[in-house]
């Protein structure tokens, strides 16, 4: 297995969550007694992750609605307990796991990772989870299997956004094999080292940091190891626009709209647009996986 | 009840709304229709717009602008076949909508782009940003000839200029269309309005007016 992922990132650059409220609190008092400048050595610097609110409610998961707010206001209506993953294809012990045990075998920890989306904005995300090969050690990934499925969940009386044919349901993910067993590839459970929100994912969802976010299927239900390429949603809408990999890349745009910049959410009216980073700022650890490849191609 | 379906009855109460229209000052409808766009951005600005709200300005003011256009395309089929007569706010509906197509372009430029070498980029590469502006810029000739002194000076040819508006709105509704992702129903129900709006100037639908006669005996 590749080596574990170090975060250059460490414990004392996340904001626990009770410190960030306190802090919001301080600030908003700050601000009553004009002491705007305490603000400044509060603020830290690119990887400030964006605030509970911002997080919560600017969301794309279709299957609640097409509008940002739809999943803060509809995704309330998932029930996400009970819970089971099932792992099944090409591992030695194959199965519907439930989500307690995972949890109870999975070691959670906090990555701060930088979330870039299709549409040119992006957000920097403090997720709490665990690497996805260690879920997949726990299967046991057997040699033929060269690609990771996913599946999110569908069940139409509690996901408005079904009822439309906007994509095909249920919306499918997949990733190639190294991609997934590498220590950047987690499966979140957590955000602000609380349970994931309904309307980013929960109780478990992929984050895959240098794809755009699309990639990092949500509400997870089916993990299958395979030996072929499997379909991925938006690929099925439309493969000239999106590609199986669908790497970070500035240099490569969607046909619709230009990827060399990105706007972080939280900026308000006057937000100025930042270059986008090659593998969103992830290239020295996954430069190697395309070694050879043209991106371009492999888009 | 029969005469509740007849349509002298629905004469009646189009005449009724005619009548109090005509007591409707046209600054009116400029007034309150130039008001949207600033309470736009002091929302967006005092953050009653969500997160991010560039794209939510724009796209609201691009929706508004839409809306307006179909208002402006509605004025003819509504006197033809309802009798309801709206003229004397067509130019104001027509100006207005240039006035939220042109916020709707500062928030893309400004806001959104930021930069001349990217905008220029987008324009020339993205089809729907090349729409979009191909319909922008076809509307200036519209709104710079919607006064009294264009239509005496023009004449016969006034009325051909401004029939650029039908092409006008089937290059706005594409543009939305274009620039949304996956199979969505609000871009197609524009589109469907705007071409049922354009078909209802065929002469086939023209032939059989129910209004046609009340006009005449108006005018």
């Amino acid at each position: 297995m590749a080596k574990r992922w170090n975060n250059t990132l460490t414990e004392a650059d996340v904001t626990p969550y009770a410190t960030y409220l306190n802090r919001r609190q301080l600030m908003a008092g700050a601000a009553g007694l004009g002491l705007t400048s305490l603000a400044g050595p509060l603020a830290a610097g690119d990887l400030d992750p964006n605030s509970w609110e911002e997080i919560t409610s600017y969301n794309n998961f279709y299957e609640f609605g097409t509008n940002k707010g739809d999943p803060a206001r509809y995704a309330g209506r998932m029930t996400t307990e009970p819970w089971s993953v099932t792992i099944d294809g090409l591992v030695d012990r194959p199965g519907t796991y439930d989500f307690r045990d995972i949890m109870a075998a999975m070691t959670v920890e906090e990555r701060i990772y930088r979330l870039r989306c299709v549409e040119a904005w992006s957000m920097v995300v403090p997720w709490n989870g665990f690497e996805l090969a260690d879920l997949l050690a726990m299967a046991g990934v057997q040699d033929g299997a060269r690609y990771v499925a996913f599946e999110t969940l569908l069940r139409p009386d509690e996901m408005p956004g079904v009822s439309r044919p906007v994509i095909e349901w249920p919306y499918v993910e997949g990733l190639r094999l190294d991609e997934a067993l590498h220590p950047l590839t987690i499966m979140a459970t957590g955000l602000y080292g609380k349970p994931i929100p309904n309307q980013n994912g929960a109780p478990i969802r992929l984050v895959v940091p240098w794809k755009y976010g699309f990639k990092s299927i949500k509400s997870v239900v089916r993990i299958s190891l395979v030996k072929d390429q499997p379909p991925t949603s938006w690929n099925k809408y439309s493969a000239r626009e999106y590609g199986f990999y669908s790497n970070v890349n500035p240099h490569v745009d969607h046909p619709r709209w230009s990827q060399a910049s990105e706007r972080r959410i939280g900026g308000g009216l006057l937000a100025r647009r930042e270059p986008t980073l090659m593998f969103n700022g992830y290239e020295a650890e996954v430069a190697a996986l395309y070694e050879g490849m043209d991106l371009a191609k492999y888009h | 009840m029969k005469e509740w379906t007849s349509p002298s009855i629905t004469r009646m109460s189009a005449d009724r709304i005619n009548g109090l229209l005509r007591r409707v000052p046209v600054w009116t409808v400029y007034a309150i229709g130039a008001l949207p766009p600033p309470i736009l951005l002091y929302m967006g600005a005092a953050g009653d717009l969500g997160v991010e709200p560039i794209k939510a300005l724009e796209q609201e003011l691009g929706e508004l602008a839409l809306k307006l256009l179909i208002l402006g395309l509605a004025v003819t089929p509504m006197r033809r076949h309802l009798g309801l007569n709206l003229m004397r706010f067509r130019r104001a509906i027509g100006l207005l909508t240039f006035y939220y197509v042109l916020c709707h372009l500062l928030v893309w430029l400004i806001l959104d782009i930021q930069t001349l070498d990217r905008i220029w980029a987008d324009i020339v590469k993205r089809p729907y940003i090349t729409i979009g502006m191909a319909a922008f810029l076809l509307m200036i000739p519209l709104a710079a000839t919607s006064n009294n002194r264009s239509v005496r000076v023009l004449g016969p040819a006034w009325r051909k200029l401004h029939r650029a508006i039908y092409g006008i709105a089937i290059l706005a509704a594409l543009h939305f269309l274009m620039l949304t992702k996956g199979f969505q129903i609000e871009p197609l129900a524009y589109l469907a309005a705007i071409l049922l709006l354009l078909a209802l100037r065929s002469p086939l639908f023209r032939s059989r007016e129910p209004a046609k006669q009340a006009m005449k005996e108006s005018v």
